[in-house]
């Protein structure tokens, strides 16, 4: 999609699908929920590939289908050229030092029983061969690097606050020395105050580690601060896809627009006259017909509602999927 | 000379105290675990009660005033006296020094069936659990059969299959018993394997084994350790059922199960040969039950914190 030669992408993921099967009962057919349903993009080495959506768009589970942490139904993801869905098990262990995940809930995702060290050295010890004495050494040095203090080692998650959990993930997965982190949500649960923080950071261990990241939040403040290109999601599609000027400036897709209208200003007295964007998503069971967001569509027209959109490319680089884009 | 010493004596100490430090989160739980039991007076009776159970299976033979199998013959069925205060038998053996060997037999009994139930059940309930669809599926089948049947009908069927003896009826009790074992941990390792954290490990790389063994295992033993103790009063009253049948130790053997049944033909006449291991089983069972009940209480976290 973007002019760069296919050397410079990281990733590359075609007609990725997740579909999960729910059954109402033993005997009926299973009907599908389609969390993630056909999406392709790439991933430019060293840049910051933001996904946004609403709850229920299927972006984390994007980001889970992308690390194989869950099983994809259909499509390939390329790495650094190697099929990823096609990896065995032993294989795939090995591969995982290189892509790495923080997750969104920094209170579950560190094992309560372990204290700091081993939460940190445990991939050290399945990853490099490494004497008790180095393992120690690297353990220190990436605390310090995350902001934290050596003499937090032997502490136990409990003891610490979301942010400084947060940075207890964050080390886990650098001390890997990942090309690729997948971070999903990773401020969502945190204070405004410590997310400035956090994002600073990662900003700059991108910067010093030579990272590649994907983002995915609903919080398009995080974008805008973090991301070069951006990937926006509904029920389970990339509905409009470009640079971050291509989705701000240039928004193509009617949901694109209303979801940057739908932030309120950061001052209350300040008078917006931004949308609400109406209504819930739908199921995605019983996904609409058509455009899937036809029912929610300003501008839908009859076409909309029989018809699925093609992907179109307005501008090189920058996709929408929608039957009449903005500014066109 | 004597500078350096005292320099490596106070770096010493000094390690010795930062060691104390790291570790303070968990002293502090051990404190708190402690202050906890001391709060609840059943389980401190447990206590107890287990203790002087341990204590007397530890120093048995110290205790005992006569020989368990030595039999006098010419004073058989002599009333309990000062001598001989749980009386003699009808082969004239002292019974209290039998019940005070037989604490050793019991012991031995409790320790053999839970380690072998427990390996056995943690095994196939966390593979179970963590795996989930076909090999959860053919293990719990496997296991249903096992609990289709009463407890103590199957334990009797395996053990008079493997012919009656005290080994033979450890390894009936213990096929009986794994199923506990394997239920709970399931249960636990379902929960414990849909937990960020477990995915969060595996994103780094772990093998299955590895976290099944490492991070699995560690999260479900609580569970299972209160109900290891809350069972430990059934194993006893198992193996003295099997002992009672006849289908356990064998004689002379002081089984505590097996001493109740030699004293259940002169029940009428010389009922201390039946009354007294008769309330050790009774009493040792309380204690069990008491100190399990109380574990459960003490690791609750709704109480604790």
């Amino acid at each position: 999609m973007q002019s760069s030669t296919s050397d410079d992408m990281l990733l590359q993921v075609s007609h990725l699908q997740k579909f999960f099967a729910v059954r109402k009962n033993l005997y009926s057919k299973p009907l599908y929920v389609k969390a993630v349903d056909d999406c392709s993009f790439s991933i430019q080495r060293n840049t910051v590939f933001g996904v946004v959506g609403e709850s229920g768009s299927g972006k984390t589970t994007l980001g889970r289908v992308l690390l194989r942490l869950i099983e994809a139904t259909g499509g390939s993801v390329l790495f650094d050229n190697t099929d990823i869905l096609s990896l065995n098990t032993q294989e795939l262990r090995l591969f995982r030092r290189r892509m790495q995940i923080i997750s969104q809930d920094p209170y579950n995702s560190l094992h309560p029983r372990k204290v700091v060290k081993k939460l940190i050295g445990e991939g050290l010890q399945i990853h490099f061969q490494l004497s008790a004495q180095e393992i120690d050494t690297r353990v220190r040095d990436i605390l310090t690097l995350v902001g934290l203090r050596e003499e937090h080692m032997y502490r136990y998650p409990h003891e610490f606050s979301g942010g400084q959990r947060q940075r207890i993930a964050i080390a886990r997965a650098l001390v890997l020395k990942p090309e690729f982190i997948v971070l999903d949500e990773p401020t969502s649960a945190l204070d405004v105050s410590v997310q400035a923080i956090i994002l600073k950071m990662l900003k700059d261990l991108k910067k010093d580690f030579a990272l590649t990241y994907m983002l995915i939040t609903h919080d398009l403040a995080v974008i805008d601060y973090m991301a070069d290109y951006v990937a926006v999601m509904y029920l389970g599609q990339i509905v409009e896809s470009g640079s971050k000027d291509d989705i701000f400036k240039r928004t193509a897709h009617p949901y694109t627009s209303l979801l940057i209208d739908s932030v309120p200003p950061p001052t209350p007295s300040e008078h917006w006259s931004g949308h609400i964007l109406n209504g819930e998503i739908p199921s995605p069971i019983h996904s609409p017909s058509g455009c899937r967001f036809h029912p929610r569509c300003p501008q839908a027209k009859e076409i909309c509602k029989t018809a699925e959109p093609e992907v179109v490319e307005v501008q090189p680089g920058h996709v929408v999927m929608c039957h009449f884009p903005l500014g066109s | 000379m004597r500078k350096p010493s005292s320099d490596k004596k106070i770096s010493g100490q000094s390690a010795f105290r930062e060691f104390l430090r790291e570790r303070k989160p968990m002293l502090d739980d051990v404190r708190h675990t402690v202050y906890l039991w001391k709060k609840t007076p059943l389980a401190l009776v447990g206590t107890v009660i287990i203790c002087l159970f341990l204590l007397v299976a530890l120093f048995a033979p110290l205790l005992a005033p006569y020989s368990p199998i030595a039999t006098d013959l010419s004073r058989k069925l002599e009333a309990p006296s000062a001598a001989h205060p749980f009386g003699l038998d009808q082969f004239g053996r002292d019974v209290l020094s039998r019940v005070i060997m037989g604490t050793r037999i019991e012991v031995s009994i409790i320790v053999i069936i839970s380690v072998i139930s427990i390996v056995i059940g943690l095994i196939v309930g966390i593979v179970a659990g963590y795996f989930g669809g076909i090999i959860d599926e053919i293990l719990m089948r496997i296991t249903d059969i096992f609990l289709a049947f009463p407890r103590l009908v199957l334990a009797m069927a395996f053990a008079a299959a493997l012919r009656p003896t005290l080994t033979n009826a450890i390894i009936a009790i213990s096929l009986v018993e794994w199923t506990v074992y394997a239920r709970l941990a399931r249960a636990e390792a379902m929960k414990i394997r849909s937990q960020p954290y477990i995915e969060a490990i595996r994103a780094v790389g772990a093998s299955n084994i590895k976290i099944m063994v490492f991070h699995v295992l560690p999260m479900s033993i609580s569970p299972i350790i209160v109900q290891l103790t809350m069972r430990m009063g059934t194993i006893i009253l198992t193996a003295a059922s099997l002992g009672f049948l006849g289908l356990g130790a064998q004689p002379p053997l002081p089984e505590w199960g097996a001493i109740v049944s030699d004293g259940r033909s002169y029940l009428m006449n010389n009922w201390w040969i039946t009354a007294f291991p008769g309330m050790a089983i009774a009493v040792t069972v309380l204690g069990f039950n008491l100190l399990g009940d109380g574990i459960r209480d003490i690791l609750d976290p709704r109480i604790r914190r």
